[in-house]
């Protein structure tokens, strides 16, 4: 992939995402995110992994957020948008943003690794896919059904605690 | 009073309700197929066939005055019929007939017969109403014109639509 | 070489898309107003050249003549933006299916990408968006219900339409629906394996699961697009016309353009999974012939045009649902069904590979 892509998603991902910090409407917020979750996926799928891509693309995007949405909605949120900014706040934010950015960056000039340009990555030869499913269901089979179990509960308990309480 | 409408008991097969919709999609293909072969009678295609022939003969169409044999409006206008039309389409401005003319005896003659077809309902009253017989309803139904002055029919257009009607009325000619 | 693909891909692009797809699109309209006339012993528009096959460019002209008009407490950047967010994901969908076998020496598909379905997936998952935010810009109660609907109602049917086609998958072995297709010709489409070892009688069997698999699936693409059992973000007779009731001129003739695009899309994922893509019996594929290759793309889009007549003739067949009753369907039935089938197809995958 050009690097002229990758600055386009690059900046997508990142413009949008100040942007969902930024916006005082909270739907414009979601729809960001959403924004940003694209330019995600589309990163990921320059590194070749379409698999992983397009899930952000399906779950992030198509579902998570449409239930953020659907949520947001139903509240109508209109105090968010008149309330005024406070500048101590902001500024306060925005200070504790650039230093982190600081010490990122100072993490990552003394990590040698970091500091190399790293070879061009070979075309893969093999179906990312497979790959995926391949490792699910030998190394990391355990791991998979417990995570696997783990969200059948999480699906039970939602379904008895939402179910009507019989009068 | 609210009433409780029992909701029908179905069996299993009712409830799968597969059968029903299978049901449905084949009447619905049904009447598709019969349309496609020409097998179902449609609505006339009106601009290209038209009913007129099938019209009844008491069929109340547009309003129209008529001449009699000599070529006289039988209209005297006597303005029964602009008094009992409903919606007041009716507008009659009556003339003298000299007295040289062969028809002096009738006296008057409408100067202007105006029907404001934007008003008329075709209720026929003035036909019923008129002691001359000189105004009728015809069959003709398509009544269009751009503007509003367009759908004043002006006694002109209500001769041409009326036409020559023979016989009927006799009292204006000359004795014999 | 790079350049050759360039190119053929833009031509591919928009071949598809302004001969095919857009034309499509509105005689598609056209299509549901006759047969909607036709089930209902009408005519339907017939007017406008020879059997009214002018209609579409006529309703194109009025709409775009009319007055567009923006409601003063609509969210105006979101209200402009929600049309195109509608048309938009359905014909971007249409990239990964392979329309055609080859043309020239070049495959008839615009991306033959490894995650095909989850790329439909996930695209038509992101359709939802322009009718909620259609529905909330609007800020009108009746296109907020709508959009409401809209998105829990996507959100249900999303699940049965992933799962329904995972049995095809498990027996393809391949996300890519090149693969699918090339899987059909060799051993018969999915509904009705006539080709290849057609006598194996596993074969048959594993048909029964593929037809259950092929109903829920259909079923869901019906939801997914809105069409008439589950068309319930645009119930007319409960939402004054659901999320475009403020819409009008182009805008809200753009909202006709996504469904309509959005049914051919699905019918062409339905037409690769299940019908065994530009294959038919007896034809041979583009590499016997570039006429075979124009053949090939033909059939496809028969196909495509007769799933879009049964979408058509079972929205003018059934009635709406009511929405509690379209969310138990969704989660307490279909689900289930597209679950239990995956297990069906799981048992008899072994023996009918054996044979």
């Amino acid at each position: 992939m050009s690097p002229f892509l990758f600055w386009i998603f690059a900046l997508m991902t990142l413009i949008f995402g100040a942007g969902v910090v930024i916006n005082r409407n909270p739907v414009a917020s979601a729809l960001s995110l959403v924004v940003s979750f694209l330019g995600l996926a589309a990163l990921f799928m320059s590194l070749d992994a379409f698999f992983v891509g397009i899930i952000q693309v399906l779950v992030y995007a198509g579902a998570v957020m449409v239930l953020f949405l659907f949520i947001i909605m139903l509240l109508n949120l209109q105090t968010e948008e008149r309330r005024r900014i406070n500048g101590l706040a902001a500024a306060g934010g925005i200070g504790v943003a650039l230093i982190l950015l600081v010490q990122i960056c100072f993490v990552i000039g003394h990590f040698q690794a970091a500091r190399q340009t790293f070879p061009p990555l070979a075309r893969s030869t093999t179906d990312d896919v497979w790959n995926i499913g391949a490792l699910l269901f030998s190394n990391y089979n355990l791991p998979f059904q417990i995570i696997g179990v783990l969200v059948l509960v999480a699906t039970i308990g939602v379904v008895l605690l939402s179910k009507r309480q019989p009068r | 009073m609210a009433v409780t409408v029992p909701r029908p008991r179905l069996n299993w097969r009712e409830r799968l309700y597969l059968p029903a919709i299978v049901a449905g999609l084949a009447i619905t293909f049904k009447h598709f197929k019969n349309m496609l072969l020409g097998r179902t009678k449609v609505t006339m295609q009106y601009p290209e066939q038209k009913w007129d022939s099938s019209l009844p003969d008491h069929y109340r169409g547009a309003p129209a005055l008529v001449r009699d044999e000599d070529g006289r409006v039988r209209c005297v206008a006597c303005q029964l019929c602009e008094f009992i039309c409903p919606p007041r389409a009716i507008k009659i401005i009556s003339g003298e007939i000299p007295s040289a003319d062969r028809f002096a005896k009738v006296e008057k003659f409408p100067e202007a017969f105006d029907i404001d077809m934007i008003r008329c309902i075709f209720c026929g009253m003035c036909e019923e109403v008129c002691p001359e017989q000189a105004i009728f309803l015809r069959k003709d139904y398509a009544i269009t014109g751009f503007t509003r002055a367009d759908m004043v029919h002006h006694k002109e257009k209500l001769l041409e639509i009326g036409g020559v009607m023979h016989g009927v009325v006799l009292k204006w000619n000359e004795k014999k | 070489m790079d350049f050759f693909f360039i190119i053929t891909s833009l031509l591919k692009i928009v071949g598809i898309l302004f001969v095919v797809i857009l034309p499509m699109v509105s005689y598609a309209v056209y299509a549901e107003r006759r047969v909607s006339a036709f089930i209902q012993d009408r005519l339907g528009p017939n007017r406008v050249g020879p059997a009214g096959l002018f209609q579409p460019i006529a309703d194109m002209f009025k709409l775009l003549l009319k007055e567009d008009f923006t409601p003063r407490a609509a969210n105006t950047f979101y209200y402009w933006l929600a049309p195109c967010l509608a048309v938009m994901p359905a014909i971007i969908t249409i990239a990964v299916v392979p329309f055609g076998s080859t043309l020239f020496g070049v495959p008839m598909v615009i991306a033959d990408v490894n995650v095909g379905i989850l790329f439909v997936f996930a695209i038509a998952s992101l359709g939802v968006y322009g009718i909620v935010i259609g529905g909330w810009a609007s800020n009108s109660k009746y296109p907020f219900l709508g959009g409401i609907r809209s998105s829990a109602q996507m959100l249900s049917y999303e699940l049965s339409l992933g799962l329904a086609v995972v049995p095809v998958f498990m027996v393809v072995g391949n996300l890519r629906l090149t693969s699918v297709v090339l899987y059909q010709i060799g051993h018969g489409w999915f509904i009705a394996p006539f080709v290849g070892d057609w006598m194996n009688p596993w074969k048959w069997l594993l048909a029964v699961p593929m037809l259950i698999s092929f109903f829920v699936f259909m079923i869901a693409v019906f939801a997914e697009t809105n069409r008439l059992p589950f068309d319930l973000p645009e119930a007319e007779q409960e939402l004054a016309g659901g999320y475009n009731t403020e819409y009008s001129s182009m805008k809200f003739a753009l909202y006709f353009l996504g469904e309509y695009a959005a049914m051919i899309t699905g019918s062409a994922v339905i037409v690769t999974l299940f019908f065994g893509g530009w294959h038919f019996p007896g034809i041979p594929d583009g590499s016997h012939g570039w006429i075979f290759g124009l053949i090939n793309i033909a059939v496809f889009f028969t196909k495509v045009a007769a799933v879009i007549f049964v979408f058509m003739w079972v929205r003018w067949t059934l009635p709406r649902f009511r929405y509690d009753q379209l969310m138990r369907l969704g989660w307490l039935f279909f689900f289930e069904i597209a679950l239990v089938n995956i297990f069906l197809v799981a048992a008899i995958l072994p023996y009918s590979s054996r044979l």
